[in-house]
């Protein structure tokens, strides 16, 4: 899933502070499941930006909405008949739906309410751990299914740097040496003569350094 | 301190107000270090620095700071050209501090094409930071000599700050605001993209003397002679952000078989003519692509000669 964080509740009056009716929109997608987009979520936001408007002896009307998904054009549709009452907008969705809101509704005003960090999964409650780079040619398999781009910090596709230490990254104690776990992994089935293979410079141009994806199902297009 | 910001010769001579005359060299596609300096010689004497192309269309070749080290000894000023494309904000500053440190004095700040255009398309790109944070970058060694992370710097590079403006690329009404950007982020001097269409260009000086930006910053105009039929064709349709009109191709046709190279020098000249009485323009950059040994003879016929000594 799409993992993302809440923006300090500061950041986001500061967007704000000047419109008197704002309306905040959830997404019950990735950022439901990780717990800073949901229904629940929105309820949470609109009830801080009211407070922040007392506080601050604003007059400020908070609406509420939860979308299916901000990913998708069919339910982005089903604000329009309210979006317009609204001076402002806070999308709480990965970064996707402002996007989408944006384009959908050109004369509103919106604002993104979450950072989106990164591809991953919980880890344990509480916890997400990225996984995907997105880089649109996966190779874990050549690595244990552990994938460098995203988990080393450099990217190595050749084994671990001068700085793994004690199965550690360098740039943090408290983050993982991948190639340590894919190095161990292949030990233990036997497969590290695998690794002593020249990986040779990677292809990017099915990255993002290709410039701004699109994908075709021709199948699918009406 | 000295009155100049770099002491370069392009510095001096566009300070001096004199009609600035500057060249390009691209570096060979290898350690080709003869080639390189034969293409100098021909630009000798003839111009007031040679901007030296970094990797230009992406195209991978000696480092534009080597080749501006040869074309230093060869005795002429380069104007050293750097892109974001290749190099982080480390790199970037520390080469910067190297170029400086062996006596080159210009810099172009560029984005640089996308890798997409030359012939390691499957590499990954940097840009770290954009040309407009480059040319602050530079700006702030030089006059608050600091590095991007605000450390002081141990004896500061004084470079004299170049950028490119392309009046011809689309939304056309914010060029003249990006232009206005890039002088307030710290451009001393601007390059425009090879110039064809002169009715826009006219309307575009004509936006930049209404702001006054002329009077903030040096403008040289881009010109490219065309050598053929064949490059107008390609410069219309393959290079992005040009502006060819259908007027010079049927022009260059006109000229009949084996006139077509004399035919473009004539309209480049035309176009020096008319930028030399043209507001705001304070020079030319001739950027003769693969046609050095022509620039002695382009520039006598201009009028360029002989370039100022200062």
């Amino acid at each position: 899933m799409i993992v993302a964080e809440q923006k300090p509740i500061k950041e986001v009056w500061e967007m704000v502070k000047d419109y008197e009716k704002v309306l905040v929109i959830g997404c019950k997608g990735c950022v439901t499941v990780c717990n800073v987009g949901g229904a629940k979520e929105v309820g949470v936001l609109a009830s801080l930006l009211r407070i922040a408007a007392n506080k601050n002896g604003k007059t400020m009307e908070v609406g509420e909405a939860t979308l299916e998904r901000q990913c998708d054009p069919e339910y982005i549709e089903e604000v329009r008949d309210i979006i317009g009452e609204y001076d402002a907008v806070v999308s709480i969705a990965c970064g996707v739906g402002p996007q989408f809101l944006s384009e959908r509704y050109p004369q509103s005003r919106i604002f993104p309410g979450l950072n989106t960090k990164f591809m991953g999964g919980a880890i344990e409650h509480g916890v997400w751990s990225e996984r995907c780079a997105g880089c649109g040619t996966c190779v874990v398999h050549y690595f244990g299914g552990l994938c460098p781009i995203a988990r080393c910090s450099k990217s190595l596709l050749n084994g671990p740097c001068g700085g793994s230490s004690g199965g550690k990254c360098e740039i943090s104690k408290e983050v993982d040496c991948i190639w340590d776990l894919i190095v161990r992994k292949l030990m233990e089935q036997g497969r590290l003569d695998e690794l002593r293979q020249f990986r040779p410079p990677k292809d990017w141009t099915t990255a993002r350094d290709g410039g701004p994806r699109t994908m075709i199902r021709e199948e699918l297009v009406k | 301190m000295s009155e100049y910001k770099s002491g370069s010769n392009l510095e001096k001579v566009l300070k001096a107000g004199h009609f600035a005359f500057t060249g390009e060299c691209g570096p060979p596609q290898g350690a080709n270090v003869e080639k390189l300096k034969e293409k100098a010689q021909h630009l000798k004497g003839m111009v007031d620095a040679v901007n030296v192309t970094d990797n230009q269309t992406a195209v991978v070749r000696m480092s534009s700071w080597a080749a501006s080290l040869i074309l230093l000894q060869e005795g002429l000023e380069p104007n050293f050209q750097m892109v974001c494309r290749d190099r982080n904000r480390l790199a970037i500053q520390s080469d910067i501090l190297g170029v400086y440190s062996h006596g080159i004095r210009n810099m172009l700040c560029l984005s640089g094409d996308h890798q997409k255009f030359g012939n390691h398309p499957q590499a990954k790109n940097v840009y770290d930071i954009d040309s407009m944070q480059l040319i602050h970058a530079v700006k702030t060694m030089r006059d608050e000599g600091v590095f991007l992370n605000g450390e002081k710097i141990d004896v500061p590079p004084r470079l004299f700050i170049g950028a490119a403006c392309n009046p011809f690329a689309d939304p056309f009404e914010f060029r003249v605001y990006r232009l206005a950007k890039k002088i307030d982020a710290g451009a001393d001097f601007i390059q425009t993209q090879c110039i064809y269409n002169m009715d826009k260009f006219r309307e575009f000086m004509k936006r930049v003397v209404d702001m006054g930006l002329h009077e903030k910053c040096y403008i040289l105009a881009g010109v490219t002679p065309m050598k053929s039929i064949g490059m107008a064709r390609y410069m219309a349709k393959q290079v992005p952000g040009m502006d060819v009109p259908d007027s010079l191709i049927k022009r260059l046709q006109g000229a009949g078989k084996g006139k077509v190279a004399e035919e473009g020098i004539k309209f480049a000249l035309e176009q020096i003519e008319e930028f030399k009485e043209m507001e705001g323009v304070a020079g030319v950059h001739l950027m003769a692509i693969e046609w050095e040994h022509r620039v002695p003879e382009i520039a006598e016929r201009a009028g360029m000669l002989p370039r100022p000594k200062l």
